[in-house]
């Protein structure tokens, strides 16, 4: 009896091995599709392996007893109820499975799951109480050096870290909610932290009161989309030295800053919002040395500032929606070659802040909400030139503090002085074409 | 007092320019809010408005009011009244009145497209609040600079000066002594040169409300932690309450002294 | 009645009264003349309290009146020029001053005996300046005072209307009231007036009845005397 279980569970051992070898055939081919049906694959494939059952009552009681005695590819099944267990180590391709009151309490000690093997499933579960350290990064789930890890329906709650992911590839992070309470930023972390990593999907996760909502560094043909993230100390997605990512719908609101890309070339942004980032130096999206960047579609409403650009170059913006913001835009140091085309700019303070007197970006076809020009022959195009760069908002680069002055009958009258004959902004910046009608 | 204000309030009520007053800010309400159909876009523009008109309107009245009932005030004089109770009264009677022609001109084209029930409430009512407050306030300078000049043409040019003076020149003065001195700090200057116009006051207090609480963040910390906080808002309503109240004292006082 | 002692005003660099003493007895009619710029209306105004002197006092049924002002409440004046608010009714107007002064007025007879009856629901603004006139007699004399001073009272007035005026000083006279007016039309002072008061150069140069001014001048109608003083004292 005890012969014929082990000799059927190495049958199954090579069963799940040829399926995965299957299966990871199929995900090469299919590599443009998405990893849903990666799922679908796999689901067949838990139904022949091992199952393990983890409760207070159940012959195995903890996760990490559950894991040591799983064979690889086989499920853990968590029922509902409480497991104070931290640093479970999870060194062979397991699915966790369970449901929101399966929680993992990790006391305020160390990391609670560690993910170092290939194919690891970890869904629907609840991770709370991570350690907290300034200087280790505590995490509800470490993931290093994995391939096709997928976190799933998690929620982790008052965490340091919440994923933080290393040297990974090909994993998906859907449907997870991560959150705490971070007050500083040196005493708290990143919701989902990705480093050194490719081929990772983010999508339709809510994340907030972290340090940083999403972090990537190092990253490259990664999506994110569909995420929510708010209330964050420092950034709502911070991007540096990723190249190849793209980024759609999301909302990012109402964090320190709501999303920073830097040193980074060929990202495409699209649809996302870009919501209430509003304090002091605070700013809905920056750019920092962007090479070849798409922002398309976007909605910056109510930012101190809508986009701050530094150094950024070749970059496509087109029909995204500024609306309410302190500036609209603001651009600093050298950018060349940026393409300004059928945005809206609705009652924001400035419209464009400039800091130099040159000019080499384009800026045509665009719906500026204070342009009080004509169109006499009904084409939808102004006859008259727009300025988007007023006398008063270059006053304000060169001395904050006049930004006191906002609204004043005087700087009307400069204003209007410098419309009638430009001495200190560029002078070729203006939108031949401004639009007589918002773009819907 | 009350009776005094009473019928200068009914004077005023009935004469033609209050309802000049009245039709012009009920037309500038409709036609912004008919162009825009945005109640908070609506108050940014008013608030342009407001802060320059109401200061003009404010002295001009006051000062034309004043020489205008230079002979019914003897005929009170005559009459077993103190002197305060009769300037006060007229001073009362005029800026309610052309506080009542505001209130009313710009709040029913506001209640009519529904501002009561939109986020812009807040905002609507500060903006009144302040238009009251600079009313009042040029009102009372109008009184002082037509007490203190028995020649209308002189008492109307000094009134006009005083009205540009606030309106545009100190703003001119003000922004070219920031530039100028931009490398010493200038926070405690910005938020003193700021009290010491209403006019500068009142649209600080209104941009407070609507786009500047971040753009301050620049200025420096005096500034911001001055207005960015419910103390700041206490502090610049107390100003802006003597404003009212210092030239109102010296109306008095020179009212006491003045003869007729 | 009156008591004035000592009484300076300066307006600017020019001294209008010098050092003026008057004593005005209850009882009759006194007339207040003098050449342009004599300190008449400025002597008047200080009683009214509308010019605070720069020294001296006044005195009105004993009672110190300089930075007071319900002394006022028996005193009507009559001012020289009748402007209204423009924007109110004779009614509304004279309901405004029996608001002010808490005291009985009868102004019924004095609008029928000024036919103002048609007037009253017109705006002030739009009655002629004649009109005004009236309606400012009718404020004058509604109430009961025991003093009133009239300030050039014959202007713009028509001739019936000028009757009544003397016959209601008259009337007020013979009620014991003491009635101050200043005029430049010397047959109407000549024609009520009890005692005449001449200023000169912020003085009082004469104080006594028109008979006695006659003769001290030896002339024999008011105007003459009146012509003769300024001419000898400025000679």
């Amino acid at each position: 009896m005890f012969k014929s279980t082990k000799k059927m569970n190495k049958n199954l051992t090579i069963i799940t091995l040829l399926f995965t070898y299957l299966f990871r055939k199929i995900i090469r081919i299919s590599k443009k599709k998405k990893i849903v049906f990666l799922c679908s694959v796999l689901l067949p494939v838990s139904v022949f392996t091992q199952q393990i059952e983890v409760c207070k009552t159940c012959p195995i009681k903890t996760v990490k007893e559950a894991i040591q005695n799983a064979a690889p590819h086989s499920t853990i099944k968590l029922k509902d109820g409480i497991y104070k267990e931290y640093d479970i180590l999870i060194d062979k391709p397991v699915t966790i499975l369970g449901s929101r009151k399966a929680i993992i309490d990790g006391n305020n000690k160390g990391y609670i799951l560690k993910i170092v093997a290939d194919s690891v499933t970890v869904k629907g579960i609840t991770i709370k109480n991570v350690g907290r350290s300034y200087t280790s990064d505590y995490a509800a789930i470490y993931i290093s050096k994995s391939k096709h890890f997928v976190l799933e329906e998690i929620k982790a709650e008052n965490v340091l870290f919440g994923f933080l992911i290393e040297k990974s590839k090909k994993g998906l992070v859907k449907n997870n909610h991560i959150f705490s309470n971070a007050v500083v930023e040196a005493g708290s972390g990143n919701g989902i932290h990705l480093w050194h990593s490719d081929s990772v999907i983010i999508e339709n996760n809510e994340v907030h009161n972290l340090r940083d909502g999403i972090y990537f560094e190092f990253v490259t043909n990664s999506k994110v989309i569909n995420n929510s993230s708010h209330h964050n100390l420092r950034y709502g997605l911070h991007f540096m030295f990723s190249n190849n990512d793209e980024y759609h719908n999301n909302e990012f609101r109402d964090n320190g800053s709501g999303v920073a890309v830097m040193f980074s070339k060929n990202i495409a942004m699209t649809k996302n919002k870009f919501i209430y980032n509003w304090g002091t130096a605070s700013y809905g999206l920056l750019l920092k040395e962007i090479y070849d960047a798409e922002i398309i579609d976007n909605t910056f409403q109510e930012n101190t500032i809508g986009i701050n650009i530094e150094g950024s170059t070749r970059i496509n913006y087109k029909k995204n929606n500024f609306i309410s913001n302190g500036w609209a835009i603001k651009i600093a140091g050298a950018c060349y070659a940026n393409k300004f085309n059928q945005n809206n700019f609705l009652h924001n303070s400035f419209d464009v802040s400039y800091n130099s007197k040159l000019n080499d970006n384009n800026f045509t076809n665009n719906y500026w909400s204070e342009y009080t020009g004509y169109d006499l022959d009904k084409n939808g195009v102004g006859d008259v030139p727009y300025r988007p760069v007023k006398l008063f908002s270059y006053i304000v680069n060169k001395t904050p503090e006049t930004v006191v002055l906002l609204r004043s009958l005087f700087v009307d009258i400069i204003n209007f002085s410098e419309k009638v004959s430009p001495a200190f902004t560029p002078d070729n910046l203006v939108d031949k074409q401004p639009l007589m009608r918002k773009i819907q | 007092m009350l009776k005094i204000f009473k019928y200068s309030f009914f004077d005023l009520m009935r004469s033609r320019w209050s309802y000049v007053y009245f039709v012009f800010y009920l037309l500038i309400g409709f036609v912004l809010l008919f162009l825009n159909n945005d109640t908070s876009k609506a108050v940014i523009t008013l608030m342009n408005i407001i802060v320059v008109l109401t200061p003009l309107i404010g002295t001009i009245f006051g000062v034309m009011y004043y020489y205008n009932s230079r002979e019914f005030t003897e005929l009170l004089l005559a009459q077993p009244l103190k002197r305060t109770t009769i300037f006060l009264g007229q001073y009362i009677g005029v800026s309610f009145s052309l506080s009542l022609s505001l209130v009313l001109g710009l709040g029913i084209p506001f209640v009519a497209y529904g501002v009561t029930q939109s986020t812009a409430i807040f905002d609507f009512i500060s903006l009144l609040l302040v238009g009251v407050f600079l009313t009042f306030i040029f009102v009372a300078l109008a009184f002082n600079i037509a007490l203190s000049n028995e020649n209308k043409i002189k008492g109307f040019g000094y009134a006009i000066l005083l009205w540009l003076f606030l309106a545009v020149i100190y703003d001119g003065l003000f922004l070219i002594s920031l530039v100028l001195f931009q490398e010493y700090p200038l926070d405690q200057f910005s938020l003193f040169a700021t009290i010491f116009n209403p006019i500068d006051l009142s649209r600080i207090v209104i941009l407070l409300k609507l786009d500047i609480s971040a753009l301050l963040g620049y200025t420096g910390a005096v500034f911001q932690k001055f207005f960015g906080t419910n103390i700041g808002i206490i502090a610049s309503t107390i100003v802006l309450i003597l404003w009212v109240l210092l030239p109102t004292f010296r109306i008095v006082v020179k009212a006491k002294k003045k003869d007729f | 009645m009156i008591t004035i002692q000592n009484i300076y005003k300066k307006f600017g660099k020019v001294s209008v009264l010098k050092g003026l003493d008057l004593e005005i007895n209850a009882g009759g009619i006194f007339a207040v003349l003098g050449p342009n710029g004599s300190g008449k209306t400025t002597l008047i105004k200080s009683i009214l309290g509308m010019v605070i002197p720069d020294k001296g006092s006044i005195t009105i049924q004993n009672k110190k009146i300089l930075k007071t002002h319900l002394y006022r409440n028996n005193i009507n004046y009559l001012p020289q020029i009748a402007n209204f608010p423009a924007n109110l009714t004779v009614t509304e107007l004279l309901q405004m001053i029996k608001d002010i002064r808490i005291k009985e007025a009868d102004e019924a007879a004095l609008i029928e005996q000024f036919d103002l009856k048609p007037f009253l629901k017109q705006k002030l603004g739009n009655l002629s300046g004649g009109t005004r006139q009236k309606v400012n007699l009718v404020l004058t004399f509604m109430f009961d005072s025991e003093l009133i001073i009239l300030d050039e009272p014959t202007t713009g007035l028509d001739p019936i209307s000028l009757i009544r005026l003397k016959e209601i000083i008259q009337q007020e006279k013979d009620n014991g009231k003491t009635i101050l007016i200043t005029s430049h039309i010397m047959s109407f002072v000549e024609e009520v007036a009890d005692e005449v008061v001449f200023l000169l150069d912020g003085k009082i140069y004469f104080k006594g009845n028109i008979t006695e001014l006659k003769k001290q001048t030896n002339q024999s109608d008011l105007e003459h005397a009146i012509a003769n003083i300024l001419t000898t004292q400025h000679a």
